[in-house]
């Protein structure tokens, strides 16, 4: 991935934050969705449809972000671990909230793969705007 | 000449070296983690009072720390100097990042089983699409704060740290953190709106 510079000396880069955090916003609408037909069972077509949107979303990120040359890893890397201790706690809070509200089966299924792409997605936008800046 | 201009370097009075900014204060994590732990404990067991208590006391103290960072302390800010911005935001951020979570984190998980325990989430009772409602404004929220708030400020911390920070790059991200902090702190007008309407019907 070529190094660019903008107007104001920072060096350009693909937009990894925008689609992390577009992935986290599909499975926000997502998990909107499931938790407004609790304790009834949501359709789980539009939920599965948002989720696999916030994948392709990730997974194109982290397809941008391992091409990126010079980039501070090691900046990334210690903001990452500790983001993602941080998310994993919030979102086995989530999951234990629908777990003890008897959500089971596909439905719970879905909700824990949306808690793994929020428990990925925060730590990479945040340890991406950080390592953006340091010195590779 | 060398020697010369070695001397004379070494004669100025140097500035003292800046102190490095904790980006995680570690002394509050162990208050963050008794509340998380008090959390789990009452979605565990399902007390009414437990799950009240983290409902109120951290939808209280997030709707009001949003209200007074993003309509009070952010636009004071936006009138500061950059290098009084830095200081302040150098105390005033590492803070942020362990309350923040926190509150939001007590504030939904205890918030979420209270709707189930009173019923508030069926779509016969006449809270429900007040709670989707709800659910939609905190939604847009947590996006706006956990997608661009959040690495905005670690970056600007992050920054500061480093030998010779870059005011102009901390200026901006300042701004973002302004801006975005002043959109949540609207918000948070609707969820008193709405969580009013909720106890009150």
């Amino acid at each position: 991935m070529s190094a660019m510079a903008r107007p104001d000396g920072d060096r350009v880069f693909p937009p990894i934050a925008w689609l992390t955090t577009a992935s986290l916003a599909s499975v926000v609408v997502g998990g909107i969705l499931m938790a407004s037909y609790a304790p009834r069972k949501a359709p789980l077509g539009v939920a599965t449809a948002l989720l696999v949107l916030a994948v392709i979303l990730l997974s194109i990120a982290a397809g941008l972000l391992s091409h990126v040359k010079d980039f501070a890893w090691s900046t990334f890397t210690k903001v990452f671990k500790w983001a993602l201790l941080a998310y994993i706690v919030e979102a086995a809070m989530i999951e234990f909230a629908f777990v003890r509200n008897h959500t089971s089966g596909s439905s719970l299924l879905i909700i824990s793969a949306m808690l793994v792409i929020f428990g990925v997605s925060v730590p990479t936008t945040i340890a991406f705007t950080v390592a953006r800046y340091a010195d590779a | 000449m060398a020697e010369v201009l070695d001397t004379a370097d070494f004669d100025q009075p140097r500035p003292p070296p800046r102190p490095q900014i904790q980006i995680v204060p570690l002394k509050g994590l162990p208050i963050a983690v008794l509340a998380v732990i008090f959390v789990f404990v009452a979605i565990g067991t399902n007390w009414k009072w437990m799950l009240m208590f983290s409902h109120v006391v951290g939808g209280g103290l997030w709707t009001g720390i949003d209200l007074f960072v993003g309509l009070v302390i952010g636009p004071i800010l936006g009138k500061m100097s950059i290098p009084a911005r830095a200081e302040f935001s150098a105390k005033f951020m590492p803070m942020m990042l362990i309350i923040m979570p926190t509150v939001v984190t007590m504030t939904l998980g205890s918030g979420f089983q209270i709707a189930r325990q009173l019923g508030n989430l069926n779509t016969s009772s006449p809270n429900h699409s007040w709670l989707i409602f709800s659910m939609c404004v905190v939604g847009v929220m947590a996006v706006v704060a956990l997608g661009v708030l959040e690495p905005a400020n670690v970056a600007v911390l992050f920054e500061m740290n480093k030998p010779v920070p870059n005011g102009e790059r901390i200026g901006r991200l300042m701004k973002r953190f302004i801006y975005t902090a002043g959109l949540t702190g609207a918000m948070q007008v609707a969820t008193l709106v709405i969580m009013t309407r909720v106890a009150t019907q």
